[in-house]
């Protein structure tokens, strides 16, 4: 019973102690190490494995379609069959193409989806590296996509793939801002950059506390990943399909893989600074549900981004990076601003916590108020009937 | 073992930086930066700066280095092998280089440096911060204000004339 209700960190030192029976300290760390290293590499192709088809589900479900359904019981196993088959399709490399940076452009995409991975605390004591840098770590790993994106779409030689980068790379840095503002705020609150200790200090999730900075991050999140509403970056009828329009098989394979290790990995950064991680009911007597809880904290903010696909029509690039510049950067300053100046009164943090969701309502209610101004002047510039 | 992966880290770093001014693909030359960039924040990993490290990666990869190639993209003729690779100034610059190579060579080799006995503080991130706002105070604000400065111009630069 004492083993089970610990079982994760638990089987982790039974297995050390396994190792150490027949190896050198060193080859221990070593194997150790490589077998964490292995586990969170995977996690990408996870993601695209199960949320693939979880993605068809739900997407057919608002459509009033039913969705994949043939392969498996309600068609779960449907992804193994999408994977097979892009890996028996050929490779084309366009002849003009810049051959070197041509290849390497989905590895190195997939290596930063894969390495966001490394501080995200499943658990207590389950996370690959608690970095005293972590949140920074995650926001400069994500940087690095922008470069692969780049390659992708000058190498193709292709101009629908150039406009696309180009695109894709404007909105990743316009939508970086508000994203590292309203994680800045989290951080600014707990003191501490370190992805474990965030989570033990919220007691409260920090949703609750920062709906602003919440509310932020995931319209943020959405965008960095590319997805509808932002999907103008890879738009079907405009772009055919954006910076990876000329690769095929596994190469595109590899974009598709980094696409949904992207989604998870966002999704497991909001639950983990924004609805308490691995915390829940019981989970301090049991850690072991921690991951559990994690997981189903992960799984609903995959699902609130799934629901804005279905539901939303596409942006303009304009209106695209006017929400970002106009309303979500200064929302996300002033948020930050009224955190770090509420953590340097004297008083107890319940009440430091009081004072910031006050702050943040109100910055909600004055955004919602001016927005909604901005879109009456428009409609009477326009002589549109307005809303209201 | 430090000691190979610095000298690993290290030549990665020359080759690539050698790279950059050798080869005739200016993208190329971009991407050997941003190479030579990820073998400096390995070099800060080693020497237990992993917040430098960090935000090595993040500004100059993940900023820098994408403005660097917009603006590539934007030059004329940048993949024609036969552009001159010099033009009629190329001995001053190359003069200001050396000077600068010399000056810096100078500082880095001349200066006693104080170096702590141990192992590295226990907060360095917040050791950082506080001598951010402490002892240098000044310093840390001028270079906001140039960043500022910087924006401002390009905003005014960009600005459509009315």
């Amino acid at each position: 019973m004492e083993y089970i209700s610990n079982l994760f960190v638990n089987l982790g030192n039974s297995w050390t102690a396994l190792l150490s029976s027949f190896l050198p300290s060193w080859a221990v760390t070593l194997v150790n190490h490589l077998v964490v290293a292995v586990l969170l590499v995977l996690m990408p192709v996870i993601a695209t494995l199960t949320l693939t088809v979880m993605e068809r589900k739900v997407i057919a479900r608002i459509q009033n379609r039913i969705g994949p359904n043939r392969v498996g019981p309600w068609g779960i196993f449907q992804a193994i069959p999408d994977a097979i088959k892009l890996l028996t399709k050929e490779d084309i490399v366009p002849e003009r193409a810049d051959k070197p940076v041509f290849n390497l452009a989905p590895l190195l995409i997939f290596v930063g989806a894969a390495l966001l991975w490394a501080v995200i605390p499943f658990g207590r004591g389950v996370i690959g590296q608690d970095l005293n840098v972590g949140v920074l770590y995650l926001v400069a790993v994500g940087s690095i996509s922008t470069i692969a994106i780049i390659m992708a779409g000058w190498s193709s030689n292709n101009k629908f793939a150039l406009v696309g980068a180009f695109r894709i790379v404007a909105q990743l840095l316009s939508y970086e801002v508000p994203m590292v503002l309203s994680m800045a705020a989290v951080v600014v609150l707990v003191g501490t950059m370190k992805m474990g200790e965030i989570v033990e200090i919220q007691t409260i999730p920090f949703g609750l506390v920062l709906p602003a900075a919440f509310i932020t991050y995931i319209l943020a999140a959405a965008a960095e990943t590319g997805r509808a509403p932002f999907d103008l970056v890879e738009a079907d009828s405009e772009i055919v399909a954006g910076y990876f329009i000329e690769y095929s098989g596994l190469k595109f394979g590899w974009f598709y893989i980094a696409e949904y290790g992207n989604l998870l990995a966002v999704s497991a950064i909001a639950s983990t600074l924004f609805l308490g991680g691995w915390r829940g009911p019981f989970a301090d007597q049991w850690p072991v549900l921690g991951p559990l809880y994690f997981s189903i904290k992960t799984i609903l903010i995959v699902f609130l981004l799934m629901w804005i696909r279905g539901t939303w029509p596409r942006f303009r690039i304009d209106q695209m990076l006017a929400l970002a510049w106009k309303v979500l950067v200064p929302l996300g300053l002033f948020n930050l601003l009224w955190v770090a100046a509420v953590v340097k009164l004297p008083v107890a943090v319940g009440l430091q916590w009081l004072l910031v969701l006050a702050g943040n309502v109100v910055a909600i209610m004055v955004t919602l108020t001016l927005m909604g101004q901005a879109a009456k002047r428009y409609a009477a510039a326009r002589g549109v009937a307005s809303a209201a | 073992m430090e000691q190979i992966f610095f000298i690993l880290l290290g030549l990665w770093t020359l080759g690539a930086a050698l790279l950059v001014v050798t080869t005739r693909n200016l993208l190329h030359a971009a991407l050997w930066l941003i190479a030579a960039f990820f073998g400096i924040a390995g070099i800060f990993i080693l020497l237990q700066a992993e917040f430098l490290a960090v935000v090595q990666v993040l500004i100059y990869i993940g900023a820098i280095s994408t403005l660097i190639i917009f603006a590539i993209m934007l030059t004329r003729r940048l993949m024609d092998p036969q552009q001159p690779r010099f033009n009629s100034q190329w001995g001053l610059v190359g003069g200001f280089a050396a000077l600068l190579f010399v000056g810096l060579a100078a500082v880095v080799t001349r200066v006693a440096w104080p170096v702590a006995a141990g192992a590295a503080v226990a907060d360095p991130i917040g050791r950082l911060g506080a001598d951010f706002v402490g002892p240098y105070t000044v310093p840390f604000e001028v270079a906001s204000v140039l960043l500022v400065a910087a924006m401002i111009g390009a905003i005014i630069i960009a600005r459509e004339r009315e």
